[in-house]
């Protein structure tokens, strides 16, 4: 197993960590809380002389990811980071990168949207880009924020794929908080990452060419489809790249990860450091005899629905917990399971809790209401509220 | 058609093949021009949105691979010598 150096570094530092050993050599960034500290140690790291990059001072994300897009189809490897209002100003390059398929890696953290004005923990900012045609990633801790991002590297830049990946980690409680991290060492990373080399075009002065050019109505539609199945077969990649990352750094990761579901009654879908929390709870319900189960989503984009059915399918009762909310219908996740399930003779009954919005806390006392609640739906045999809110307090409503 | 091929990324390497690209084929009305009523004013060329008309020998010359059949140039016309026809596939 490869050697690694022990750190105790913040969430922001952990996914910069990240980045440097990937050697990026351009970073555009303009800097928002949460992700601020990612741009500063990138620049640190340059002005040090310990990473050879171009640090690009842009006057907003949108010039941030535009430089990422001009920088990447020169064929050099390119980072940034961003959160919440940034990620909205950037919307429409997004789906640029995405369409020119530059594999552009992003840092975010995870933040809420205005208004009212909010900076702490909420997924909004990259639900709101799930049809940018990004690969989605979330970090339930520090060393997840770190070994996603050099991971996130190779399954963007894999020639199968070449598509933008983000790497989420919540404000604060991650971004903010120091926790130990096991640094892979710099030759290791090399080894694992190949330099990117593209071969479906490098812009370059002395062979003119044009990037993103004009589809008419005569082939869009088949460039969005070359995309979509670029994005829908990338399951393959990452399951390939998660298995070599174990092999060679020694930690696993899937696209979701079960705990604890096998026997279980109630199953809680979770993205992000609420995992942590929801994992407890599990383990001082099954102490009081009750069959929870969880299952961590790590890969929001694509979303990993065979992986889903093989864990949730049998389960009578299936608890999406959503930090974020698309009004008029639910949470994004809980749209995603459903859809999952829509066409399966044996399913589940889903029930949607949306929790945790703009940093509220969420604690074991709320994961178990929802593994309660659920199983209540179960023994009725319907769900009659498919989304609940949880921890609302309702005494300052109007 | 049928010899495009698309490229990942829509990436197109030959500078200058816009050249080819013909947007005649967005007309749902073509105009015909009346060689006999046509006294060369020109006015249709001076008119028209998309630079698809040129003077030629008697009467006046409409590109159809760029003409997108707006009408102005018959609306144009004070000797009416252009009529918009159905474009039939």
């Amino acid at each position: 197993m490869a050697r690694q150096t022990a750190l105790t570094v913040k969430g922001n530092m952990a996914t910069a960590l990240g980045a440097k050993l990937c050697r990026p050599h351009v970073v555009p960034a303009y800097p928002i809380t949460p992700s601020t500290l990612f741009p500063e140690k990138m620049s640190e790291y340059i002005a040090d002389g310990e990473l050879k990059a171009s640090m690009i001072r842009v006057e907003s994300e949108h010039s941030a990811m535009s430089a990422c897009i001009g920088a990447s189809a020169t064929g050099a490897r390119v980072c940034t980071a961003s959160a919440s209002q940034g990620i909205a100003l950037m919307h429409e390059m997004l789906f640029i990168a995405a369409g020119m398929r530059l594999p552009i890696v992003m840092a975010v953290g995870n933040r809420a949207l205005s208004a009212p004005i909010n900076i702490w923990a909420d997924h909004q900012d990259t639900m709101a880009s799930r049809d940018c045609g990004w690969l989605q990633f979330f970090a339930e801790r520090n060393q997840e924020g770190l070994d996603l991002m050099i991971m996130a590297f190779r399954i963007a830049e894999d020639e199968r794929v070449l598509l933008p990946a983000m790497v989420g980690i919540d404000a604060f409680v991650l971004t903010h908080t120091m926790e130990g991290v096991q640094v892979p060492a710099q030759e290791d990373v090399d080894d694992f990452l190949p330099p990117y080399t593209p071969k479906h075009g490098v812009l370059d002065p002395a062979h003119p060419a044009t990037f993103g050019s004009f589809g008419t109505p005569e082939v869009y539609q088949e460039f969005k489809y070359m995309q979509t199945r670029a994005l829908e077969d990338s399951p393959a990649v990452i399951d390939q790249v998660f298995d070599d990352f174990e092999r060679r750094f020694g930690r696993r990761y899937s696209r979701i990860t079960p705990y604890r579901c096998e026997d279980a009654d109630v199953v809680l879908l979770t993205m992000g450091s609420m995992t942590g929390t929801a994992r407890a709870a599990v383990d001082e319900l099954r102490e009081q005899g009750e069959k929870a189960g969880l299952a961590k989503l790590t890969v929001f984009r694509p979303f990993p629905g065979d992986q889903l059915k093989e864990i949730a399918g049998h389960v009578p009762g299936l608890a999406v917990v959503d930090r974020n909310i698309s009004p008029g219908f639910g949470g994004a996740v809980f749209a995603e399971a459903a859809g999952t399930f829509v066409n399966e003779r044996q399913r589940p009954l889903i029930k949607n809790f949306i929790t945790g919005l703009g940093g509220r806390e969420i604690f074991k006392e709320n994961i178990k209401d929802m593994y309660h609640r659920t199983k209540q739906a179960v023994e009725a045999g319907r769900v009659d509220q498919p989304v609940e809110w949880v921890n609302l307090n309702r005494e300052v409503l109007p | 058609m049928s010899s495009l091929k698309i490229t990942i990324g829509a990436v197109n390497t030959r500078p200058g093949s816009s050249r080819e690209y013909k947007t005649g084929g967005w007309r749902t009305m073509r105009p015909q021009v009346d060689v006999e009523k046509c006294i060369q004013c020109l006015q249709c060329l001076a008119y028209c949105p998309d630079g698809a008309i040129s003077k030629s020998e008697n009467a006046v010359q409409i590109d159809l691979d760029y003409c997108k059949g707006c009408g102005i140039c018959a609306k144009e016309c004070p000797v009416k010598a252009i009529v918009m026809l159905k474009e039939e596939k």
